[in-house]
């Protein structure tokens, strides 16, 4: 096979069908296609793709083995280090990642290391569900607060030491924004769950409907008998603008909005009892990945229109290029410059419409990009029955209420280090977006293994 | 999952359940609710602890079977189990010796303001409790709040029992006759409102306790955003219980009726049995 110098396209759900349905957009890579774009790998000595991974893949091993046709050799080098590939090869921000530092990628297309991966991860589940090896159990107990991917992995990696390792979950399902946040379409709740229970099959128990903070404390756990703690409580605080009219009905957080819908599978109502309501008209404010996602759960719901509301432009918008394209392919609309001041509700206190206002882009701010500055006179009106709030999250403070001692950033984030996790309080670590703020699956699954390390070195006595 | 281990019915259409749960029994204070779901299909719904006991490691909940998922709910039997509950939620009530305080439920409020009553009356305070109903077939534990009360007054819309008028009359004689440090009103929103503007004129710091529409509870969704003062606050994280002067019972109205159309058309759904293909 010659060498190609751009990867091999995947394929997707045709974008006039998909927007009808919930049902996954990109479709993953066939054998052939797998082992065409795993022949482009070059096997780099000095492989710089990994330096690009948080969790630490060995990306040319992998890859090797798929050349050479063996997945099963691939899949187990893949999870070894990668507790969650098949989510890690759907959402992981690879352009920013591994696949940026690809040699390959200085002169055409970098290998397209997270389509691999996901082929790898997908081909394990449904033909050989890999069981782990057993391990030899250390007798000390680690809690883990919160079952997103930095709790999760966390978990995985000290039941892989032979912890004894339970999971607090506040919510009835684990998984935290995998489940309630990114929508069916991107990342099939089966596929989250069916790496859970890999995690499960570790040895990991994880008990959900428990809120750590009320159900009980940590104080609480480390009497019961836990040698240590690590919190992975997520950024699930969700922002709003306090504009006039922003508590009006059909103005939802992104969170309820992608909860409701996800989570909750409002999308089957009334089969699945939480309702959802939908209008004609429907606003997204921010351009976030977020956003993007809640404007392609509009349309998906029955809207005829979805609009993302940006005060910036569209060079600034922090969304991955693929989902803004995935977005405009489907008909989301943009309308950029353009921030709300203020809505208007009917007498029944539902919206109706959202007073705008123009910005332009004056000087580079702190974070190099161009500052949105409000036009005066530029107000207008747009119709809208339906606006989701998609500007961020803040950290829930339910933790840290409860937990004297233990120190935070001026913004309510746990102050942790980078390197281990170590917080202020001896026996309890931290990571993912509790530390960082809302950042990314691999970031906070990085910050789980480096933690679940340190939490192995401060339990064998060796120091924090 | 979580046993249910009595199911009493107190009224018409008012369930009492007692429900094993030692985790949450064993954190559980006046003021705070739990989140259930029946089953994989269900929605997650708030209902307020009524009463607890640590030793047997149960927590009670009383609700008027109004919709769709409190229907649903009514029909579990002794011996069924709810698959997810989650609690203690919510900030428990603030409780000191304040001197003469009152307390008011109204219809179903009657569950919640119980433990807030009790906990007073064993903080010192004198507990003045009015209850009241649209009619006496909806009035229940008159017996347990007569118990932590010093005095049980009662008011019926339609005069059955007790008073004929509002819950506020029977508080406006109050406030007229002697000092009142601290009123707690549970009930319907209006109820509330009213409460609270029966008080105003007589400054006296009136906590309410909200219940607007919830999904997770955890402060996570926003979805029980409600005004407070000038402030918008999250009911379950910041609440329930609210100073009731400050809060805008209007807006917090038009917020419960969001789902209207949606309660109608499950609850269409549940009479037909659903398997019929007309939906
Ligand atoms: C809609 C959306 C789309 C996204 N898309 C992408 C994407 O495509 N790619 C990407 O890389 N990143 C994406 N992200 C960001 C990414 O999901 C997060 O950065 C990541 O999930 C953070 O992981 P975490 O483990 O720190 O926290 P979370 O995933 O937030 O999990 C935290 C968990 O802790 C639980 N919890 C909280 N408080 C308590 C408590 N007191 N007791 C017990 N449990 C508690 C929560 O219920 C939750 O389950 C997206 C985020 C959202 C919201
Ligand atoms: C913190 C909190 C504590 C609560 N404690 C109790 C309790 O102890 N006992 C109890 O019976 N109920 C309580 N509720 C209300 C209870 O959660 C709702 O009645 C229930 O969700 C209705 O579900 P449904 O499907 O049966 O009815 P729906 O079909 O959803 O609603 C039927 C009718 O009830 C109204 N309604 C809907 N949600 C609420 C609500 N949250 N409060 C008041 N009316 C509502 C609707 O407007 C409609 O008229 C509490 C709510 C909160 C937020
Ligand atoms: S986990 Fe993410 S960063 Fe690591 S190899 Fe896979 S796609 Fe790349
Ligand atoms: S840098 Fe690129 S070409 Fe080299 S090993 Fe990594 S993926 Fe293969
Ligand atoms: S119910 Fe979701 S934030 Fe309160």
């Amino acid at each position: 096979m010659s060498l190609r110098k751009s990867r091999v396209e995947m394929p997707a759900q045709d974008p006039k069908e998909r927007v009808k349905n919930f049902k996954e957009v990109a479709l993953g890579y066939t054998s052939e296609m797998a082992r065409e774009e795993a022949s482009r790998c070059l096997n780099c000595k000095n492989p710089l793709c990994k330096k690009g991974c948080p969790v630490e893949v060995d990306i040319p091993e992998f890859i090797s083995a798929l050349k050479e046709d063996d997945p099963a050799r691939a899949a187990k080098i893949l999870k070894n280090k990668n507790n969650l590939p098949a989510i890690c090869g759907r959402v992981c921000p690879q352009e920013n990642q591994c696949e940026m530092h690809c040699i390959l990628g200085k002169k055409g297309e970098p290998v397209a290391i997270g389509r691999l991966e996901r082929f790898v991860a997908d081909w394990e589940r449904e033909q050989v569900n890999l069981k782990p090896e057993k391990v030899e159990t250390i007798n000390k107990k680690v809690a883990i607060i919160g079952s997103g991917p930095a709790g999760l992995t966390a978990a995985a990696d000290l039941a892989k030491l032979g912890y004894q390792v339970t999971i607090f979950e506040a919510l009835h399902v684990p998984g935290g924004v995998l489940m309630y946040g990114i929508p069916e379409f991107r990342l099939p709740k089966e596929v989250v769950q069916q790496e859970i229970n890999y995690i499960k099959k570790l040895g990991v128990d994880i008990q959900v409907n428990f809120v750590v903070g009320k159900t009980a404390t940590i104080a609480d756990l480390l009497e019961e008998g836990y040698d240590a703690v690590f919190i992975g409580t997520g950024a699930g605080l969700p922002n709003f603008m306090n504009l006039p009219g922003e508590n009006l009905n059909g103005i939802y957080s992104a969170n309820e909005f992608l909860t409701r819908t996800n989570l909750m599978k409002a999308y089957l109502f009334p089969q699945y009892a939480t309702p959802i309501k939908i209008g004609k008209k429907v606003a997204v404010i921010g351009a976030g990945n977020v956003a993007m996602d809640a404007a392609r759960t509009a349309l998906r719901l029955g809207a005829e229109e979805s609009y993302i509301v940006y005060r910036r432009s569209a060079e600034e918008m922090p969304a991955r290029h693929e989902e803004v394209e995935h977005a405009r392919e489907e008909g989301v609309q943009f309308l950029f410059l353009t921030s709300p001041v203020a809505y208007k509700g009917d007498e029944k206190g539902h919206v109706r419409a959202m007073t705008c206002q123009k910005f332009a882009l004056g000087d580079p701010d702190e974070s190099g990009r161009r500052k949105p500055v409000a036009i005066p006179g530029s107000e207008f009106d747009m119709e809208v029955d339906t606006v989701v709030v998609a500007i961020g999250q803040g950290p829930n403070p339910l933790v840290p209420r409860t937990t004297p001692g233990l120190i935070l950033t001026k913004k309510g984030n746990i102050q942790a280090d980078e390197e281990t996790g170590a917080t202020s309080l001896p026996n309890v670590f931290a990571g993912g977006d509790i530390v960082t703020g809302a950042a990314t699956v691999i970031l906070a699954m990085g910050a789980g293994k480096k933690a679940a390390r340190a939490i192995h070195r401060y339990l064998q006595g060796i120091e924090k | 999952m979580y046993e249910i281990l009595k199911n009493e019915v107190l009224g018409s259409n008012i369930y009492l359940f007692e429900v094993k749960a030692a985790r949450i029994a064993a954190k559980a204070e006046a003021g705070q609710f739990v989140i259930i779901r029946l089953h994989e299909t269900a929605e997650r719904i708030p209902l307020t602890i009524a009463d607890y006991s640590r030793e047997k490691g149960t927590i009670t909940i009383i609700f008027q079977a109004v919709g769709a998922s409190t229907r649903e709910l009514a029909e579990y039997e002794a011996g069924q189990k709810i698959l997810d509950l989650v609690g203690p939620l919510g900030v428990p009530s603030e409780i000191e010796n304040y001197g003469t305080v009152v307390c008011i439920g109204g219809g179903v409020g009657i569950a919640p303001i119980y433990p807030i009553a009790r906990a007073l009356k064993e903080a010192g305070n004198r507990v003045i409790s009015i209850i009241g109903a649209r009619s006496r077939d909806l009035l229940f534990w008159k017996e347990k709040m007569a118990a932590v009360s010093d005095e049980l007054l009662i008011a019926t819309d339609d005069g059955s029992e007790g008073r004929k008028g509002f819950v506020t009359d029977v508080l406006k004689d109050l406030l007229e006759k002697e000092k009142i440090e601290r009123v707690w009103a549970i009930g319907p929103m209006v109820m509330m409102k009213a409460v609270a503007n029966t008080t105003r004129p007589f400054a006296v710091k009136t906590i309410v306790s909200l219940n607007p529409i919830m999904v997770d509870g955890t402060g996570m969704c926003g979805a029980c955003r409600v005004a407070v003062g000038k402030e918008t606050k999250f009911a379950c994280v910041d609440g329930p219980e609210f100073d009731g002067h400050e809060v805008d019972f209007d807006l917090a109205m038009k917020r419960l009726a969001i789902f209207k159309d949606e309660e109608q058309r499950i609850l269409a759904k549940g009479q037909c049995g659903g398997g019929c293909g007309c939906h």
